[in-house]
């Protein structure tokens, strides 16, 4: 077992010229560097993502404004969501996965280096060419306009007569661009864990990251197809002249939201199930005990990811679908919840009579299971047909899934950072900073996502670009609109945070959070190799075996 | 690489791996079913609703010859793979340059179909939903069948310039499983088009 790894002096220090470093960096393969590069272009896109979200949020901060006109609204509204699905949310995880499941199993490198690079080009390309149509999207002569047919682009107005000009080429080609790169690095991230693992690293004995990245990666393989398999059918109809989605040559409408909830639901899925990931990595550690109930865990990621693909017309309850197709589709959404419910019971398991330390990553985890656990109620609410009758398409819907995307994946995602950024960087992020970012953040998002589900109950629409006085919804959103600042105010804390603290933060040594998994083995930030000797391993905790020689976990297996 | 040994004390036994070769394949396949899948719902979802003509029954001619074509290359292909494995290396040309005659052989087999479709009937992908699907479905199965097309030409070059031996075997495997993918799915799209969409 090779826990001290060697760290050659001098090394990694020296100052290049940076040309010289911006072209190691642009022409790496080493799965670190693809990770990190990765969660930048994330972050970039969040940032992004987040001032559409706010110049959406001005808007509608008092009934009847004008800060933006309804077109510049509903290209916000389709960026917004766009971006923070397909460019923030996607490629931070993603970068998570390259970065820590290599490490995690025991391997210097993923499967295919050189497909990991081109799976990331591909994602920031994408990016680049959804935000290009701000300049192309008429033409380059002409003035520029991005994507407003929102985020799912229901046919018919992703048809040419509906949309002119090139927006919705660049938002299908960028998806589809994009979804190429995710479907190599799905299969990159399967053909790591399953034939990359250091020796003694059987399934059995995996850490819960990787299973999960597993299942995540196989999920993308038949979810995010489907989605690429429309983008292609909507050029077709764009380009050739096809007849896909067009009504008025026999084509269908429902066919295409059919097609982009496929893909749409499980997405949520393949968002959240990393997210699931990190908590089981770091509530452990900071109980100061193994994870409760690692086999169901297991069991349970499969079962999600099998039933989520088979949920997806609950997003169309209101199309008219035969009461039959309702009904099965309301049952498999509320199965959908069993699984899930399991995995909340085994992390509380987990930290029940644990030795709980409530460092930053720790908060957020927790901040997880609060809101995810309410997301989860608002999404059964839903999955009884006639409650979505009736709230379907109002903000009560757009409240519900921000606050799993938020609430739960985003409360992860940064939970991941602060837990995994001493590995990356060497350095500690600041914990008073850092309790700063999950206060205001916390307070931000409660104050705005929980606040939108009442002008949903009371009847607003989403996708509106104003309203009228009187109905009840402007104090609602005037809250939620500052809400969405404190959000904001928190972001800045983090990035704030990230650079500080890179400079500045506390040595973090090998193993800062005393952990199990193999990552905390090796140096901070790791050497390019990883491991200079491939460990071999022998239970689940193979940190804990080597520091409890007299009591190792292996004894119980 | 892919099934490796370890050299270090405390291991129980050899440690054997799949090969990452064979995985990554089989992933691509099951991404690419799903595609397919997609394009095939489209295809089923939408027979019998165009607006106008000609329709299937009117216009396709079933493509047995060509069919049995690419069914047989599955067959050479296999047994180009299993010589290569046995260290004959002529077998092994002779064999994968008939695949590649064979592949050649279907995909000329479709672009007659579709000259005829178009030139004499009037059919292309833009004249009803019949046109749209039908060139989407197949044409998405031509374009799998020339990229295999092209992965084993270049393959064939380096086998005629004696560069292919039984080191490459594995990575004439996962060739293979593509190229067994694409005749699979033909199946499918046969049933399809020719005998369900008749």
């Amino acid at each position: 077992m090779s826990s001290n790894a060697i760290t050659i002096p001098g090394s990694q220090i020296q100052a290049r010229p940076w040309v010289d470093e911006l072209h190691q960096w642009v022409t790496t393969v080493d799965h670190k560097r693809l990770g990190i590069l990765y969660m930048l272009s994330a972050l970039l896109f969040l940032v992004i993502g987040g001032v559409e979200a706010l110049i959406i949020r001005i808007q509608l901060m008092h009934s009847h404004n004008d800060f933006v006109s309804p077109e510049v609204f509903n290209r916000m509204f389709t960026m917004h969501g766009t971006t923070m699905i397909f460019f923030v949310a996607m490629p931070v995880l993603f970068g998570f996965a390259n970065y820590l499941v290599p490490l995690m199993i025991g391997a210097r490198d993923m499967a295919f280096p050189r497909l990991n690079a081109f799976s990331f080009w591909l994602s920031f390309l994408g990016g680049l060419l959804l935000y290009f149509s701000f300049l192309g999207g008429s033409g380059l002569y002409g003035a520029g306009n991005a994507p407003d047919v929102g985020w799912w682009a229901y046919a018919p107005l992703g048809a040419r007569a509906f949309s002119p000009g090139h927006s919705s080429d660049y938002w299908t080609l960028s998806l589809l661009v994009s979804g190429f790169g995710s479907i190599g690095t799905a299969i990159n991230i399967i053909a790591t864990v399953l034939c990359m693992r250091c020796p003694g690293m059987k399934l059995s004995r995996m850490p819960l990251l990787a299973w999960l990245n597993l299942v995540m990666g196989g999920m993308v393989l038949i979810a995010i197809t489907p989605l690429s398999a429309a983008q292609i059918m909507l050029l077709i109809d764009r380009y050739l002249g096809g007849h896909f989605f067009d009504t008025q040559a026999g084509g269908s409408a429902v066919l295409w939201m059919h097609f982009f909830w496929i893909f749409g639901h499980p997405e949520v899925y393949i968002l959240v199930i990393p997210a699931f990931a990190f908590l089981s990595e770091i509530i452990p550690v900071f109980s100061r005990k193994p994870i409760f109930g690692y086999p169901v865990m297991v069991a349970a990621t499969v079962a999600i990811g099998l039933v989520s693909t088979s949920v997806w017309a609950h997003h169309m309850f209101s199309i008219g679908m035969s009461s039959y197709a309702n009904s099965f589709f309301a049952i498999t959404t509320m199965a959908v919840g069993i699984p899930t419910g399991i995995k909340i019971f085994n992390w509380i398991g987990t930290m029940w009579g644990g030795r709980i330390q409530f460092k930053v990553p720790m908060l957020f985890c927790i901040g997880f299971l609060f809101q995810f656990l309410i997301a989860g109620l608002t999404g059964i609410m839903q999955a009884a047909v006639p409650f979505d009758w009736q709230l379907t398409l109002s903000y009560f819907v757009v409240a519900h899934f921000h606050y799993v995307i938020v609430g739960g994946i985003l409360f992860a995602i940064f939970g991941a950072f602060y837990y995994w950024y001493p590995k990356m960087s060497g350095r500690m992020l600041s914990e008073s900073l850092g309790k700063w970012h999950f206060w205001l953040f916390l307070i931000g998002f409660h104050l705005t996502f929980d606040v939108m589900h009442i002008p949903g109950l009371l009847g607003m629409p989403r996708r509106i670009y104003t309203y009228e006085p009187g109905r009840g919804w402007d104090t609602l959103n005037f809250i939620v609109t500052i809400g969405a600042f404190i959000q904001a105010i928190a972001i800045l804390v983090f990035v704030a945070n990230l650079i500080i603290s890179y400079f500045k933060g506390a040595e973090a040594g090998n193993d800062p959070w005393d952990a199990w998994t193999l990552e905390w083995s090796i140096s901070s930030p790791p050497p390019a190799y990883n491991f200079a000797t491939v460990p071999t391993v022998a239970s689940r905790r193979p940190l804990w075996d080597l520091k409890h020689p007299e009591d190792p976990d292996s004894r119980y297996e | 690489m892919s099934a490796m040994t370890t050299p270090f004390p405390n291991t129980p036994g050899a440690w054997n791996l799949p090969s990452r070769g064979k995985v990554a394949m089989a992933g691509l396949i099951i991404a690419e079913s799903a595609i397919f899948t997609i394009f095939v719902v489209a295809y089923l979802f939408y027979l019998g609703k165009s607006v106008t003509g000609p329709t299937p029954r009117q216009v396709l001619e079933t493509p047995i010859l060509y069919t049995i074509c690419l069914l047989s290359s599955s067959l050479t292909i296999h047994f180009a793979a299993r010589s290569l494995e046995r260290n004959q290396a002529n077998r092994f040309q002779v064999l994968w340059l008939l695949t590649v005659a064979l592949g050649g052989l279907f995909l000329y087999g479709t672009g007659q179909e579709w000259h005829r479709l178009i030139y004499e009937h009037g059919l292309t992908i833009s004249t009803n939903l019949f046109g749209t699907t039908y060139y989407s479905l197949v044409g998405l199965h031509a374009f799998h069948v020339t990229v295999g097309l092209i992965m084993l030409l270049i393959v064939a070059l380096f086998a005629l310039t004696g560069r292919v031996g039984m080191n490459q075997s594995g990575r004439i495997a996962v060739l293979s499983m593509y190229w067994h993918f694409v005749d699979a799915v033909w199946v499918v799209v046969f049933t399809v088009v020719y005998v369900l969409g008749r």
